[in-house]
Order: structure tokens, then sequence, then C-alpha cells
């Protein structure tokens, strides 16, 4: 796919990857053998009908590709963008065996970017089955339980905490990556179904699960709130002024809007040096976020080498060709201060890939007398998340050891009539995982609510 | 959008509005905390609550102008007008616990935040005794809703026009030296009082709850902007507290990290005095045409 220049991109935040064009769509749509027993599908952990969207493409016959895209899927223009395809779908395509896998998750892209365009909406004929569903966090798990939920005729209603839907999608994952502009659009295709959406509102704290279920009359529950509360490691130096989470950081920028400062109220200031601690994909956004902030030095610092990175490797490619630094094989052990509170850089040691664990993964090792000092005026923590405490805290919910919601295979929690998925329940996952969480939890709710499925 | 019903000033810069929110008005217990955000500019600022209406369906803030926000608040916020986003009750709830001897000491923009916890305290069965400090007798505020909840109101002015000469640490020390008896003291103010106070009560091995106000984003944890470090161990403010045992604090450190962003915040209000100031010449100069 066509990229916009790194040299000229790490100065702005519009969209990396260009998209297609018809050509290149209709190229790629053209090498889909149409296997009889596509292993894409299962692939999927939504179960798209993969090579039907395609033959319909090569057809020409683009709306009704869509069409039969969003039968199962809300968010293809999402999802086209932010899928860990190469582990899903294309990994299992038959081409792929031998040549490069078909580009699925690129032509849902452009067909979700086509519907945009052209105001296309999914049409759905919705018979009101009279029963109310609450949803709690318009992340991806909550969006695509309340797409299949009010499809199916239920009364849906989200509520949202932060001021904006869209949960990790709006505040985590950056514009260059997820334009807003296509959020709103695939959240407004969402409402166009009858789902109402609420912001502002802290569910557990403003009312209950056990009120939502009592008093609010609603007839089920689904809780996607996510994983949330950031995980720091514990060594010295991390309350200093600069030393801050992914979490925060993206969230000043995405959904705060920092990069405006002080046209927007938020500011994020970190100085001329950023180092960010983890190389997940959440990491490989906040080194690029910095870049764009105009930071003039970027570290990436990760104990494990490049191989065992979790990233996806287009993620860390990208930040490699933007220019930031990568610092392999590398574990802080002491944030530094400037005697003042502030950062002023990381001590590290070297470490190298020693004997498999009980996991059976190479566990890292510090070599000893390794230790190095780097400069950074700030310090970004995404190594991870712990599980978010509100929903414990304010219901009846059993939780597991870690504090994730416990829930069995229909995804039911312990309060009847409450159901769960994402990462509240399985601990930090994918976009997609999320949404099919939250479908598999519809399907259990439309069960227990006896609705036929369709 | 949260409709603002009343509005009341008490000085120059603390002024008191009351803001349409049924919901919250019956959720809200003392100690806890909401996000205000004013527009989609706007940043998210988390305020303690001062009161709480089920009846009215109203909740109460009392602001201190200190910073772009809240200026901008004082500027802008009148009855009929809205606050954008209105987010809570947030936080955990105070523990009231067995009745017995409590002391809530207010300083600042402490002052109003203790009342709703003080009047727990009374219901509950407690001797309740406030202690609560302002510049002088004509900023005093809410002396009539405090006596009406405590036993013994102390009033500290710096300038000794009420009430006794001093600092709310002073009241406190009188109050701790004429009543043996304490059970609890519950602290809320800047941070430097909530450390002085807490240093009070910890010889004497006094129970000290305080209220702490870090720098926060979304205050539902998951920014991690408010932590802090308590009894050595690092916990978010926002869904761990806001309230915590004030002798187990790493005070220093909160205090550091209020000052993260001093740079930006006094640029920020720079550019909105300048604004605000060009706003009243053109409303000046259309008034006069």
């Amino acid at each position: 796919m066509r990229e916009q220049n790194a040299a000229v991109r790490r100065g702005n935040f519009d969209e990396v990857a260009l998209g297609y064009n018809l050509k290149e769509a209709l190229r790629e749509a053209e090498r889909c053998l149409d296997c009889s027993r596509p292993g894409c599908v299962t692939g999927c952990p939504v179960h798209i009908d993969i090579p039907a969207f395609i033959r319909l493409i090569r057809a020409g016959k683009y709306r009704e590709a869509y069409d039969h895209l969003t039968e199962d899927t809300v968010l293809p223009a999402v999802c086209g963008r932010v899928c860990r395809q190469e582990d899903q779908c294309e990994k299992d395509c038959t081409v792929g065996k031998k040549l490069q896998a078909v580009a699925i998750g690129r032509l849902e892209r452009w067909l979700g970017d086509m519907a945009i365009e052209k105001g296309w909406h999914q049409k759905h004929a919705i018979r009101p089955n009279g029963f109310r569903v609450g949803i709690v966090g318009s992340g991806p798990a909550g969006l695509a339980c309340a797409a299949d939920l009010a499809r199916s005729g239920c009364e849906v209603i989200i509520y949202e905490a932060l001021h904006r839907p869209g949960g990790v999608l709006r505040y985590g994952i950056p514009e260059f990556r997820l334009p807003d502009q296509v959020i709103e659009a695939e959240i407004a295709n969402l409402l166009r179904l009858g789902v109402k959406v609420q912001c502002d509102t802290l569910v557990g704290r403003l009312f209950t699960l056990e009120q939502m279920l009592g008093e609010m009359g609603f007839d089920a529950v689904f809780v996607g709130t996510g994983a949330g509360y950031p995980k720091f490691m514990g060594i010295p130096g991390e309350g200093l002024n600069g030393v801050l989470s992914a979490n925060e950081f993206l969230t000043r920028c995405n959904l705060m809007g920092a990069h405006r400062f002080p046209y927007c109220d938020t500011p994020v200031n970190l100085g001329r040096t950023v180092a960010v601690i983890g190389a997940g994909n959440t990491a490989m956004d906040a080194t690029r976020v910095a870049l764009r902030m105009g930071v003039e030095k970027v570290r990436c610092v990760y104990r494990r080498s490049r191989e065992e990175s979790p990233a996806r490797e287009e993620e860390v490619r990208h930040a490699e060709e933007e220019g930031v630094e990568f610092l392999w094989l590398t574990n802080p052990v002491e944030i530094l201060g400037s005697g003042e509170g502030f950062v002023r850089g990381i001590r590290c040691v070297r470490m190298e890939m020693g004997e498999p664990d009980e996991t059976g993964r190479r566990r890292p090792v510090p070599v000893p007398d390794s230790e190095f000092d780097i400069e950074a005026d700030s310090v970004i923590y995404a190594i991870g998340t712990n599980a978010n405490p509100i929903m414990g805290q304010t219901s009846r919910l059993e939780l597991d050891k870690r504090g994730y919601i416990r829930t069995n295979e229909r995804l039911e929690t312990s309060i009847p009539g409450v159901f769960a998925g994402g990462d509240i329940v399985t601990g930090a996952a994918t976009v997609i995982q999320a949404m099919g969480a939250g479908r598999r939890a519809a399907r259990s709710i439309l069960n227990r609510l006896g609705v036929r499925t369709c | 959008m949260y409709r603002i019903l009343a509005r009341e000033d008490y000085s120059d810069v603390t002024f008191m509005i009351e803001v349409e929110h049924p919901m919250m008005a019956r959720a809200a217990r003392p100690g806890q905390f909401v996000i205000v955000r004013l527009n989609d500019q706007g940043e998210r600022i988390p305020l303690t609550l001062a009161d709480f209406d089920a009846a009215r369906g109203t909740v109460t803030l009392v602001v201190q102008a200190v910073g772009k926000t809240t200026m901008q608040m004082k500027a802008e916020c009148r009855p009929g007008s809205v606050l954008q986003s209105l987010v809570g009750p947030m936080g955990m709830p105070s523990s009231v616990g067995r009745p017995g001897k409590v002391v809530g000491v207010g300083g600042g923009l402490g002052v109003a935040p203790i009342y709703p916890q003080l009047r727990a305290h009374k219901e509950n069965g407690s001797y309740v005794i406030a202690v609560l400090g302002f510049r002088s007798r004509d900023l005093v505020f809410w002396e009539d809703r405090f006596r009406k909840v405590c036993d013994e109101l102390v009033l500290c002015t710096d300038d000794g026009s009420a009430g006794l000469k001093g600092r709310v640490t002073d009241g406190l020390h009188q109050v701790l030296e004429h009543h043996r008896d304490i059970t609890e003291v519950i602290a809320i103010g800047p941070a430097v009082m909530m450390k002085a106070c807490s240093e009070l009560t910890r010889e004497r091995g006094i129970r000290t709850m305080v209220s702490l106000n870090p720098i926060m984003v979304d205050g539902t944890g998951m920014c991690g902007g408010c932590r802090v470090t308590v009894a050595g161990k690092m916990k978010y403010a926002c869904v761990d507290g806001p309230d915590f045992d004030g002798h187990q604090v790493d005070f220093e450190e909160l205090m550091r990290r209020l000052n993260r962003f001093r740079g930006d915040e006094k640029a920020a209000l720079e550019r909105w005095r300048k604004h605000a100031a060009s706003c009243n010449l053109r409303r000046g100069i259309s008034e006069e045409s």
C-alpha cells in the first residue's frame, strides 16, 4: 500500500498508510482464489465471509460487497486499519502459502472508506423485540456488542465515562493510524441502527450494575470497560515529573488535543528527548506521536530483541523509518532526576537472551557491569496495564486473582444478566479480539433473552 | 450539558455554583469528586464535591479561580449557562466509621469539601469540630452551614479579624490541646497544609485522613497521571482514593508533581487573560456605540 513519505509524515498527524485506489483494489481482489474451504474465514475472530465480499469487489458490485461485509462487522474502516490481519485472516490465506497473502485488511478498509466517502449506510430491517440492554464502555467490545443487539431488535444504550465515544479507538490509537473522522463515521452508522450513546457517565459510581438491572429496567448488561490502570516497573524515580504512562500521553494527545496546546487547554510538554519503555503496538504509537509533537530525539527501550517485540512488524518498521532509535536488549534500572523533581535520563543495563523459561520463551538476563545512562526529558511507560478496579469496587462481580472479571465460556459473569468481554476479562489484547468478545456476548445475551438470532 | 442553577461569589477568587444533575445528586457521597470540562478545547479538571442535594437534584462546587479553566469558569458560569461535561461522582467515598470525636480542618479550596464529610460524621453521631481558615472576616463563607453540623467551630484568619489569628494548623493545635480524646482528623486543602496537619497528629497517634488533589486526565484509573506514593506503594488517587492516611502520604512527591506543568499553566493563563481582555474591550466598545 502507498504510504506517506517517512521524512514528511513524522512532521504531521495525517494518515501514514494511504489506502488503495480502485485499480490497486481490483488488482488485489483478483489475487483471491475464492477457495472452497477458506482459511481466512476461520482465521477471522468475527468470521467475516471474506471470499464473498472480495468476489463482489471483483464483479464491480462495491455496494453489495459493503452490505455483505457489514453483515459481520460494524467497523470495517476501523478493522481494516488496526486488525492484525497477518496473524488472523491473512495467516491462513491459501495464496499466502506460496506468495504474499491476499491483503484482506486493505480491501476491507477500501470498502469501508468508500462507504464513508459515498455516504453509504448499513441497511438492516430491524424489528423491535422489546428488550433493553445497557452497555458499559464504548470501546470496540461495546460497539460490536451494541451493533449485534440493535440489529436483532434490542433497544441499546451505551454508557461512556469519557466525553467522546470510541474508547481506545479514540484515546489510544493515534490519528495517523486511525483518523477521528473514520471513528466518527462508523459510530454514526451504529447510531443509525438506533443505538444510543451517553457520554460523561461513569457506571459503577453514577449508578451500579444492580441499579441498571433493577430500577433502570435493563434486561441485560454488557461490561466492556477495557483494562485501564497502567503498569509501572517499580524502579526508583518513577514519581519524577516527566514520567508518564503511554495511556496518559496518548490520551492527552489523541483525546485532549495536546498537540494544539495552548489552543486546546491540555498540555503534555515532552521536552527535547523522549524515551519510551516497551515495544508493543502502544509503545510504537507513543514513539511516533512523540516525533510528531516535535521532539528531537525519540528512543525506544526494550529488554528483549527486535524479534521478540510484540508489536506488528509494520509498526516497528514505520517507527524505524521515521527515525525512532531502538535500544533492543536494554532494561531501565532507574529513572534519573534533575534535582528539581524533573526527569533527566534513564540508567539502563544491557540484557542478553538467556535460557528458555517454563513458558518456552527465552528470558532476558542482565549483562553484569553493563550499566549506562541515556538522556531523556520524558519517559513514557508502555509495558501494559492491570485491571481497572471500578466495576469490582461497586458491584458483587466476581473477579479473578488479578482483578479481571470472571466469566464462563458464554461470557456470563457471576451476576445473572450481566455479561463481560474484552480486556476487562482477558487482560490487554487487540481491538478485533475485543470486538469478537462483544459479539459473542451479544449472542449469549440474545440467547438468555430468548431472542432468535439470524 | 449540565445547567447551572445558582451561583454565589465568596471573594474575588472563590465562588460557588450549583449544577443540575439529579442522578449524581443521588449517587454522590462525601469525599467524592467530579471532573468538569467547559468546551471542546477544554481540559478536564477534577473538583471535590462541596455538597449534593438529592431532593433538589443538584450538586454544588466551590471553585477557586487560580488557573486558566477556573478563571474561565469564574467569567462564564452563570445561572442558566451550562457545563459541557460533568462526570462523577468519582473516587471512593470517605469512610465514616464508628462515632467518635472528629475534627475537620479546611483551608483554601478545602473549606467547602470538608462540609459534607462533617455532616456525615454528625449524622453518624460523632462530636464534630471544624477548623476553617480564611484570609479575613469578609472572606468567610458557609459559617451558618458549618455551625448546623458542628458542635464546635474554630475560625482562623490571617489578620485575626475573625476567630483565631493564625493558620488552620494553629487552630488544630489548639483543638488537640483542648480535647485529648480526638478519634479522627480530616484535613482538606493545599498539600502543604495537609502535610502540616498530618505532622501535628502523627506524634499524638491520631488517625488523619487527607483528600489528595493531584493532576488528573480521565479520573477513571486509565491514565495514571494522579499516582501518589502512600506507605511506599504507588496508588492512583482517582480510583484508590482520593482519601488516604495522611501519615503515610509522600507529600514532598505530591507537591513536586503538582508543579509538573507549571510553565504551561502560566502560558495558558496569560493567553486566556489576553483573550478575555480583548473580548471585554470589544464588548465595551459595542456597548458604548
